[in-house]
């Protein structure tokens, strides 16, 4: 019964399923190959069919088991040649190659039912057996080969996965850096724009202050305006009531002339009068128009002595238009001959009024602090040509400055004065216009509880 | 005869005055003496004592001011008859016109002044 149908078949089909197994457990196959992997599912279905049809036809070969196995050595081939690029894929090639062959001329031979001589088939069977070994021996190199490949391969995942990491890093470093800088620029656009505003600050504190003084002078002004204008009214009125009595003396019948040209010498003296009271009081008005005004810069040939006189007036009349009770003497000590100097008057007039200004504050400090009896307020200008330069000096016999205070007056913004009273920058512009302006020194000297002395040197100008 | 010390910083005062009362002048009625500071006006009243009847001063003067110079007048000790002191004020300046006031002023003027109400006055004092 048995010898009628090909269990062999049947064995074979399971058999070559284990080796499928081994084959897609070894190279991982559902990974590397996942359709041929599902194609190799059926390979036992050659077997079943073999054996189902010789079955029905009741035919029985040996051989049928034998191509079998070939055929599946073959597809077990041609899986490892798909799987070339592998190495242990080639080596289990290498390691199957005899016994294939071995396999292969057995069949051959079986076909042609023929029989090897005796010392042939011992060397035949050396083979098979020797093909044998070689396959176990190679596919544990190929396992021990795989095994290092995975190593390597796991190495190589951990150094990718480090460079992944030092990339992710690096990029949350350039991120970092990135949202760094763009903090900083924006603090630097931020720093640039206080910049300008502090600059624009600065002008509009320069020109307050400029404002500032000319309030001080502002009741100083009108005094010395309506003096003159007194003058040139008064004088008018007079010199009409000089041209009535010249006429009523004209008109008699002899006429006294002694007192005719007494008249007429009044006359022509009033007139003098008005021009030049009338000129003092335009010289005024322009004087304040000039310090108002943005300085234009120009330099002209300026007489200190006039300016020294017109701004110590205007300068004590201003803080006695804001303290009635307050007076002081003044003192001029003007250089009978001084020499011209170029420069530009409406500053060197901002920085006599600030020094004068300063000098009247420190001696009405000294006088509101009291206990001095005998203590008369006294600022002195005095002007002198000392070699090659003109010097202006403003003294008065204040209360003094602290060495500590001397060495910041120059300062910008630095002011004892009280909040909202000074602006901390006339002695600071003073200074600028002194020194950068004009190419000059301006030096303080002070005692405390004796005075102080402000010393301005100006170049002279030499045409040259 | 009455005579008149004028105190004042503003030299062209005398000139002004000597024209405003030519006539006054001229016929001895009123005579004029100037001081161009408290402290002139001081040393002149010094020296001419009891002379003069009538002290016409500023307020506003560097120095000595007005004022100080009508303390001084009225709390120095001097021969008698004191003279009247007539300050002249700057207009709107209450502040001094009070302490003038206080300090013994006898009248006011006020600036600018008004020669034909000086006169009226001046002459109508009672050593005129």
């Amino acid at each position: 019964m048995s010898a009628l149908y090909n269990f062999d078949l049947l064995v074979a089909g399971p058999l070559c399923m284990l080796i499928v197994l081994a084959l897609r457990r070894f190279f991982n196959l559902a990974e590397r190959l996942p359709r041929w992997n599902q194609a190799l599912s059926w390979v036992w279905v050659p077997a079943v069919l073999g054996f189902g049809i010789t079955a029905a036809f009741r035919y029985r070969s040996t051989l049928l088991d034998d191509a079998y196995m070939l055929w599946v050595y073959a597809v077990v081939v041609l899986t490892l040649l798909l799987l070339w690029n592998y190495r242990p894929a080639r080596l289990a090639l290498l390691a199957l190659a005899p016994l294939l062959l071995h396999r292969l001329v057995r069949f051959g031979l079986d076909l042609g039912n023929l029989r090897l001589l005796a010392p042939y088939a011992s060397l035949f069977k050396g083979w098979g057996n020797f093909a044998n070994l070689w396959l176990i021996g190679l596919v544990l190199v190929a396992r021990s080969q795989k095994r290092l490949l995975a190593k390597e391969q796991q190495q190589r995942q951990q150094e990718e996965q480090a460079h992944q990491l030092i990339a992710t890093q690096n990029a949350e470093l350039e991120r970092l850096v990135a949202e760094r800088s763009a903090t900083l620029t924006q603090q630097a656009a931020s720093l640039q724009q206080a910049l300008e505003e502090l600059q624009l600050t600065q002008n509009q504190l320069i020109q307050a202050e400029k404002m500032a003084s000319l309030g001080e002078l502002t009741a100083g002004i009108a005094h010395e305006i309506q003096n003159p204008l007194n003058f040139v009214n008064n004088f008018a009125e007079v010199s009409a009531e000089l041209l009535e009595e010249l006429a009523e003396e004209q008109a008699k019948p002899s006429p006294d002339t002694e007192l005719e040209l007494e008249l007429l010498g009044d006359l022509t003296q009033n007139l003098q009068k008005i021009t030049q009271h009338g000129q003092r009081a335009a010289s005024i008005v322009r004087g304040m128009l000039e310090h108002s005004r943005a300085s234009t810069g120009e330099r002209s040939l300026t007489d200190l002595n006039a300016l020294c006189d017109e701004y110590l007036r205007l300068a004590y009349h201003g803080l006695r238009a804001k303290d009635k009770a307050f007076n002081a003497t003044l003192h001029t000590d003007l250089a009978p001959v001084l020499p011209l100097v170029e420069a530009v008057s409406q500053d060197l007039g901002r920085v006599l009024l600030n020094l004068l200004t300063n000098a009247f504050y420190a001696v009405r400090q000294r006088q509101q602090q009291g206990g001095e009896p005998g203590y008369a307020p006294t600022v002195q200008v005095r002007t002198r040509r000392v070699g090659d330069e003109v010097e202006v000096q403003v003294q008065d016999n204040g209360t003094g400055i602290a060495e500590a205070v001397r060495q910041k007056i120059f300062q910008p913004f630095f002011t004892t004065k009280p909040t909202g009273e000074g602006t901390g920058l006339g002695l600071s512009l003073a200074h600028d216009i002194i020194v950068q302006g004009h190419g000059g020194d301006l030096t303080v000297a002070s005692q405390e509880g004796r005075g102080t002395t402000f010393t301005v040197r100006l170049p002279i100008y030499s045409p040259e | 005869m009455m005579k008149i010390l004028v105190v004042d910083d503003e030299p062209d005062v005398r000139t002004l005055f000597e024209q405003r009362f030519r006539r006054e002048i001229r016929s001895g009625a009123l005579a004029f003496s100037f001081a161009y500071s408290g402290e002139e006006a001081l040393g002149y009243l010094h020296e001419h004592h009891s002379e003069v009847v009538l002290i016409l001063s500023d307020i506003n003067m560097p120095g000595m001011s007005g004022l100080e110079l009508l303390r001084r007048v009225r709390t120095e000790p001097a021969p008698p008859p004191p003279p009247r002191v007539m300050m002249i004020t700057a207009y709107g300046d209450e502040t001094s016109r009070t302490q003038a006031l206080a300090l013994g002023a006898d009248d006011f003027l006020t600036k600018p002044v008004d020669f034909a109400a000086l006169k009226e006055k001046l002459l109508a004092l009672p050593s005129a």
